[in-house]
């Protein structure tokens, strides 16, 4: 008999029961809210006079909303200050722990689970927004829900699921200079399309994985859901267990080695059965960028852009150049630009900073592009300072802001206006994503963002490493 | 606890959007997600597809005096892809949908409809498409998605659907809104919980 895939033992373990309906009632071990999707689930609590089941494995923050330049309160803007309002309360009414504005544990909710320990191997974990896959980096049952859903994790810990097929994606050998965990994941977004990962959770495993810090394997799982893929994860190891020791919420002592112990216990068996197996080559991966309006839309930096022909949806191609409003054949290099934002839950993190600090080293932004760099956190954003990053980005003409999700879904002050295009680290190219609804996005590394705002344009990283 | 509604059938009209991979950013822009309850939601479903930036009305099937008061909507492929944002299946629940036919739906999207207890059903392109065109050219044909029986029936036409079996008995039971069912098995919570080592810190 085949072997488990940790996904199958984290499920088994989690497992209440079967319910009437055939679906599995699933305990969730870490519950993660923000202020956007959790309002209403609070208030039908309320309506039927429930408490939370579990009020201490829910942990709340601010992140979405928050402007990243001016902090103080009120909000300039009213809606932002109300729904922040009624996130403050909420907590304070249910007992939850919160990381308001003035906490140093602030930050992007999927930064903050992991840097403070929250986030560990063999835990199913839930919040309200589809980027929780980013904590499958430590073998972890990680992924998005809706607001139902957090009322239904509120009030039992528990939700009704169905149970995934896993789909083993190995990246073999090794990677070039210049190309980085962002350029992996657009790769196999780009070969199994955005809706190619339906109905499985996606195992990321080979050299190339092994060998990334645990920073590459978040952003790596973090956009597994762009590939229609509700769960990533990555079996825990030596650099997860390093990673993990000595973080607040991690057991220390001899409770660290026998959690270290269940850690490698709930690891993938070397016989596990895949219901489905896919190979990468590391050295086939180039800088990526997307060209189009959704993830898997993108091309290699030395490639032109493609026929819609050569998709299997030739009319989303279309409408992605009717967008766009660049033509099949031409260079993606040398596409101009107009703003560059790093940042994100998928690219917001020190290892992130440093890469593109590393390129913007005494050089300077381009004249005229608006370039934004936005820590995951207020933790990230004080090591980043503790090295002098913030020194170098503002030296060459960055703005150094807060921490929050800031332009990745343009719900706060920072934004694309009218037909801007923004070099982004983040993790969505939709159609109006970054605040207008003109706006158009090309997804890239954090490196080549900064590679890109000194230009003005999309350029090659490789050549100013 | 809300009241127990089974959900067997969705009669109607009907309205399409088509194409592919049709986001929750496109159903609903973020800034909409800065209100404090669903309670205006279906005011803004394709918001900025239906509007240009002086709010004059753009050429949209949403917009269309033909399909006003359609209760079931006819898509594509991987419709709902993105965000887990609920706003979205909530704008179109709010708007009017009560059923969704389409050839495939991302995976949290049909999990929010479906808690929502509004059925995301799947067919075949060609069968979209011919509900589409049938659409187009009789906006007021008489729609019955039926999730009992799994079909859905239109003039003499009569087309198999398909969706989870575990959807398809929450829908029909009246346990879409899942918290009763869960909140029925607290205990059993809580022994899976004092199971699980992580749950006491790895006490020895």
């Amino acid at each position: 008999m085949a072997g488990k895939t940790l996904y199958d033992k984290i499920w088994e373990s989690h497992t209440v029961c079967i319910l009437p309906t055939g679906q599995t009632q699933l305990f969730i071990g870490l519950h993660l809210i923000h202020e956007i999707t959790t309002a209403p689930a609070f208030d039908m609590l309320r309506e039927n006079g429930m408490d939370i089941a579990f009020p201490e494995r829910t942990f709340a923050t601010v992140d979405h909303i928050v402007p990243t330049d001016v902090r103080s309160r009120p909000f300039l803007d009213a809606e932002a200050e109300e729904l922040t309002q009624a996130l403050e309360k909420n907590v304070k009414q249910f007992g939850v722990e919160f990381f308001g504005l003035e906490s140093a544990n602030q930050g992007i909710v999927h930064v903050i689970g992991p840097q403070l320990g929250l986030t560990q191997p063999g835990m199913t974990l839930a919040c309200g927004d589809s980027h929780t896959s980013t904590h499958g980096a430590f073998g972890t049952l990680a992924f998005g829900i809706g607001t139902s859903q957090v009322r239904d994790v509120l009030a039992t810990q528990t939700l009704a699921m169905d149970k995934l097929k896993v789909r083993r994606i190995n990246v073999n050998g090794a990677l070039g200079t210049g190309v980085y965990a962002k350029d992996v994941i657009l790769s196999i977004i780009r070969r199994l399309g955005v809706a190619g990962g339906k109905g499985f959770a996606y195992e990321y495993g080979g050299a190339v994985i092994d060998a990334m810090s645990m920073e590459a394997r978040m952003t790596v799982c973090n956009m597994s859901i762009e590939g229609g893929a509700l769960v990533g994860y990555v079996n825990p190891d030596a650099t997860t267990f390093e990673y993990l020791k000595g973080r607040p919420h991690v057991p220390s002592g001899a409770a660290f080695d026998r959690a270290v112990a269940y850690w490698k216990s709930i690891a993938s068996d070397p016989d596990a059965h895949y219901d489905d197996i896919v190979n990468l080559d590391g050295k086939d991966i180039e800088p990526t960028v997307t060209w189009g309006i959704n993830p898997g839309q993108a091309v290699g930096i030395s490639e032109r852009l493609p026929k819609p022909e050569d998709y299997a949806d030739p009319d989303g191609a279309k409408k992605a150049y009717e967008h766009m409003g660049w033509e099949p054949g031409a260079a993606i290099l040398g596409t101009p630009i107009n703003v560059a934002f790093i940042g994100s839950c998928t690219n917001g993190r020190l290892a992130d900073l440093r890469a593109a600090a590393k390129i913007a080293k005494g050089r300077k932004v381009k004249a005229g592009i608006r370039a934004l760099v936005v820590p995951g956190s207020a933790e990230v954003k004080k090591l980043a300072e503790r090295e002098g990053l913030h020194e170098i980005f503002t030296q060459a003409g960055f703005q150094w802001r807060e921490a929050g999700c800031s332009m990745c879904l343009a719900m706060n002050p920072d934004k694309l206006s009218g037909r801007e295009i923004s070099a982004s680290s983040s993790n969505r190219n939709f159609i109006g994503r970054q605040g207008s609804p003109q706006g158009r996005t090309l997804l890239m590394s954090p490196a080549m963002v900064a590679a890109a705002a000194l230009n003005g344009k999309v350029v090659d990283v490789r050549e100013y490493l | 606890m809300s009241e127990i509604v089974e959900i067997t059938q969705v009669s109607g009209t009907a309205v399409s959007i088509r194409g592919n991979d049709i986001d929750t950013d496109r159903i609903i822009p973020a800034r909409y997600l800065k209100e404090v309850t669903f309670a205006r939601m279906g005011e803004y479903p394709f918001f900025d597809e239906r509007f240009d930036s002086t709010g004059n009305l753009k050429p949209h099937p949403f917009n269309d005096p033909q399909y006003k008061g359609a209760s079931i909507l006819f898509v594509n492929k991987n419709f709902g892809c993105g965000s887990s944002r609920e706003h979205a299946p909530q704008a179109l629940y709010r708007y009017g949908i009560n059923a969704i036919v389409g050839e495939s739906f991302a995976a949290i999207f049909a999990g929010n409809c479906t808690m929502m207890g509004v059925p995301t059903v799947t067919v075949s392109h060609d069968h979209v498409e011919l509900m589409m065109k049938t659409v187009e050219q009789n906006p007021k044909t008489q729609f019955t998605v039926d999730i009992e029986k799994k079909t859905v029936t239109f003039g003499e036409q009569r087309i198999v659907i398909d969706l989870p079996e575990t959807y398809r008995s929450a829908l029909i039971s009246g346990s879409w809104d899942s918290t009763a069912l869960l909140r029925a098995n607290l205990a059993q919570v809580k022994k899976t919980a004092s199971q699980l080592p992580y749950m006491n810190g790895f006490a020895g």
